[in-house]
C-alpha cells in the first residue's frame, strides 16, 4: 500500500543525499552532510596529548562537543553527545594512540528531521577525513513508523513529529573483504546486520521494532554504498 | 597451596564481598583453573612475600582470588561466565533482588525507596499549582530530575554534576512520558487557570549499577503512591491547598477536587538493561561488570509488553536480532518480576 508523504517521496526513499570533506581549514578533519534540509557540519581534532578525568589512558579517549543551531544545550544534546561517543569508542580501533583525546565538534546548521542519524554520518565522514583509525563506518538511519503501522525511512521534521513511534539506528558498514563470507558471519548473520547504537522514541510493538531493524539494514547498504563512493 | 578458604571478613584492609554460602563450593571448582596464573602472579607482585609473612596458608589462598579479580577482571569475570555462573552467585539471566517501600519521604505527596541489589534509588513527588499552557489548557506537567549526588559512587565529584545523571533524566522523561502511563488532562484542575505541575526527582543513593532500572521502578512506584492534595477556591477565585488544621473552618468552601485523588497508572513501563559480553547476555549488571564489559541494552516494555524504548548507545558488541529477542525475552521475564514487587509493594502500604 502506498502512503502519501507531503514531499512525494515513497516510504522507502531517502531524501538527496550530499556530502562534502575538508570543508573546514584549521580542523584536522571536517566534513559536511546533508540529508534534505537537515545538514551538519563536523570537525575533528587530534589526536592529542593526555586523557581526561575518569577515562582510562590505556585507551584512546574522545570527547563529543554538540552545538545546536541556537541557544544553549540541554539534556536533549547532552544524550546526543553521550550516544556519539559511545557510537565512536565502538567503531575507532582505541589501541592505536593511547593516552591521547581527540575532540569532536559538531554543529548543527539546519533541523528537519532525523537529526542524530545526520550527525553520526557526517561524524564519520569526518573521522575518515582526519585519519583516525577506524575498524569499519557506521551508518545511521531514522525509521518512522505510523499509526496505521507502515515504516517510512528518514522522515522530516513534521513527519517525526507527527509519528506514533520512531527508531535510530546504527549498523555497521559493509565490508569488501578477501576472507570468504561465512568466515565473516556472526551467528549466521553477515557482520553488518550487527546493531551498533539504538534509541527509540514512542510505544511500539516488538514485532514492529524488528521489523523497523530489517527495513534500517536494507536502507543502510545504499547509504554505506554512498559512502564508499564518496569517499573514493 | 591449600585451597580451603576463609572469610573475606579477616581481610580489613579489603572491602567486604557479599557472598552466598553456595560460591563457597563454587570457588573451590574454579581454584584448580585459576591456580597456575594466580600463582604467577602472586609471586611477582610481592602478594607471596606479604602472605608468607603473616605466615598463614588460608590466608594466602584467599588473598590469592581477590587479587587476581583486581588484576585482571576481565578473565576473572570470563572465568565464571564459562560456568554460567556471576561472581555474586547469580545465574547470568536473573536479576538482582528487589525490593519497594512506598511512602519513605513523609513531607512529599508520593514517594518511594527502590533497591536493585545494593542499587538505591529515592523518589519524591512535589504537587504545585501552575496555570497550563496556553497550547494545552487542559493538562497538567510533569519534571522529572534524577540526581546523582556525591554520595553515590566515588566516580561522582561535587560541584560538577555527573554527565551519566543529566542523560538519565532525558531518558526517564522520555520513557515517562511517551509511555503515556500518565494521563496529564487527569492533572488538570479548572480548564485553562490550574493544573498540577508534578516535580518528581529522584535521588541515587547508592550506584551499583542499572541506575536506569531502578530509577524507573522507583519513579512509577513513588507515582502509584502519589495522593493529591485537597484543594478548594477562595474568595478571589483561586485555588488554594486546603491545610489539614483549617478544614473545620473551610468546610463551607467546597473542595474541587472530592474525586480524583489519586492518579490512574496506564500500564506502567518497567525496565531490564543487559550487559551483551561475547556471546553472553549478563541481566541487571552491577557496577563492577559495568565497568569491564562495555555494551549494554536497556529494554523497557509496559505492562501489555508493548516496547517503550530499546536504548544501546554504542558498544564494542553488535547486538544481532536473535540477540535482541534474547534480551526482549529477559526483560518480559522480569516485568512479572517488577510487577508483582510493586503490587506487593502497595498491597503493604494498604493494610498499615
Amino acid at each position: 500500500m502506498e502512503i502519501d508523504r507531503k514531499d512525494g517521496r515513497t516510504a522507502n526513499q531517502l531524501r538527496p543525499l550530499s556530502c562534502a570533506r575538508n570543508v573546514l581549514n584549521r580542523a584536522h578533519g571536517s566534513a559536511s552532510w546533508s540529508q534534505g534540509e537537515t545538514k551538519v557540519l563536523a570537525a575533528v581534532y587530534g589526536p592529542k596529548a593526555g586523557t581526561n578525568k575518569n577515562e582510562n589512558p590505556e585507551k584512546a579517549c574522545f570527547e563529543v562537543i554538540w552545538k545546536p543551531k541556537t541557544g544553549q544545550i540541554g539534556k536533549a544534546e547532552k544524550e546526543y553527545e553521550m550516544i556519539l561517543k559511545k557510537t565512536v569508542q565502538s567503531i575507532c580501533v582505541l589501541n592505536v594512540h593511547p593516552n591521547t583525546t581527540t575532540s569532536i565538534i559538531i554543529q548543527v546548521v539546519n533541523d528537519d528531521g532525523a537529526l542524530l542519524p545526520c550527525a553520526i554520518n557526517a561524524l564519520c565522514a569526518a573521522l575518515v577525513d582526519a585519519g583516525i583509525p577506524l575498524k569499519h563506518l557506521a551508518v545511521a538511519i531514522c525509521c518512522c513508523l505510523t499509526e496505521s503501522g507502515h515504516i517510512l525511512l528518514d522522515p522530516s521534521k513534521l513527519e517525526e513529529q507527527r509519528m506514533k513511534a520512531f527508531v535510530y539506528l546504527v549498523f555497521p558498514n559493509s565490508t569488501l573483504s578477501v576472507l570468504p563470507e561465512e568466515a565473516l558471519k556472526v551467528r549466521g548473520e553477515p557482520m553488518e546486520h550487527g546493531l551498533i547504537t539504538s534509541s527509540t522514541h514512542g510505544v511500539m510493538s516488538v514485532d514492529d521494532y524488528i521489523r523497523c531493524l530489517e527495513r534500517g539494514r536494507a536502507a543502510t547498504s545504499k547509504l554505506s554504498d554512498f559512502f564508499r563512493r564518496n569517499l573514493q | 597451596m591449600s585451597p580451603s578458604l576463609t572469610p573475606y571478613s579477616s581481610f580489613p584492609f579489603l572491602p567486604p564481598i557479599r557472598v552466598k554460602p553456595s560460591l563457597a563450593s563454587l570457588r573451590q571448582q574454579l581454584l584448580p583453573c585459576l591456580q597456575p596464573q594466580i600463582y604467577a602472579i602472586a609471586k611477582t607482585s610481592g602478594f607471596y612475600r606479604m602472605a608468607a609473612a603473616n605466615g598463614s596458608s588460608d590466608l594466602y589462598s584467599e588473598m590469592e582470588v581477590d587479587a587476581f579479580r583486581r588484576l585482571f577482571p576481565l578473565r576473572y569475570h570470563e572465568q565464571h561466565l564459562l560456568k554460567s555462573v556471576r561472581p555474586d552467585a547469580r545465574k547470568l539471566g536473573s536479576a538482582r533482588d528487589t525490593t519497594l517501600a512506598l511512602g519513605a519521604v513523609a513531607s512529599a505527596e508520593g514517594s518511594a525507596l527502590a533497591k536493585i541489589g545494593s542499587t538505591t534509588m529515592l523518589a519524591a513527588i512535589k504537587m504545585e499549582i501552575m496555570t497550563p499552557t496556553v497550547e494545552c489548557p487542559d493538562e497538567g506537567s510533569i519534571a522529572i530530575e534524577f540526581h546523582m549526588p556525591p554520595i553515590c559512587s566515588p566516580l561522582v565529584r561535587p560541584g560538577r554534576p555527573a554527565e551519566a545523571a543529566s542523560v538519565i533524566s532525558k531518558q526517564l522523561s522520555d520513557t515517562i512520558l511517551s509511555s503515556g502511563m500518565i494521563d496529564l488532562k487527569e492533572l488538570c484542575l479548572v480548564g485553562g487557570k490550574a493544573a498540577w505541575m508534578a516535580y518528581l526527582d529522584i535521588y541515587c543513593l547508592d550506584a551499583d549499577g542499572s541506575l536506569f532500572d531502578a530509577a524507573l521502578l522507583s519513579a512509577v512506584a513513588a507515582f502509584s503512591h502519589l495522593n493529591i492534595p485537597v484543594v478548594s477556591l477562595n474568595e478571589d477565585g483561586r485555588i488554594v491547598l486546603v491545610s489539614e488544621d483549617n478544614n473545620q473552618l473551610k468546610l463551607e468552601k467546597q473542595p474541587v477536587n472530592t474525586e480524583k485523588r489519586k492518579l490512574k497508572l496506564n500500564s506502567p513501563p518497567f525496565s531490564l538493561t543487559c550487559l551483551l559480553h561475547k556471546n553472553y547476555i549478563l541481566a541487571d549488571p552491577t557496577a563492577e561488570e559495568e565497568s569491564i564489559m562495555e555494551t549494554a541494552v536497556t529494554v523497557v516494555l509496559d505492562s501489555s509488553y508493548q516496547l517503550v524504548s530499546l536504548y544501546k548507545p554504542g558498544g564494542p558488541v553488535h547486538a544481532h536480532t536473535s540477540v535482541i529477542q534474547d534480551c526482549v525475552a529477559l526483560a518480559k521475564r522480569r516485568v512479572k518480576e517488577l510487577q508483582s514487587v510493586l503490587n506487593e509493594a502497595i498491597s503493604d502500604m494498604e493494610v498499615e
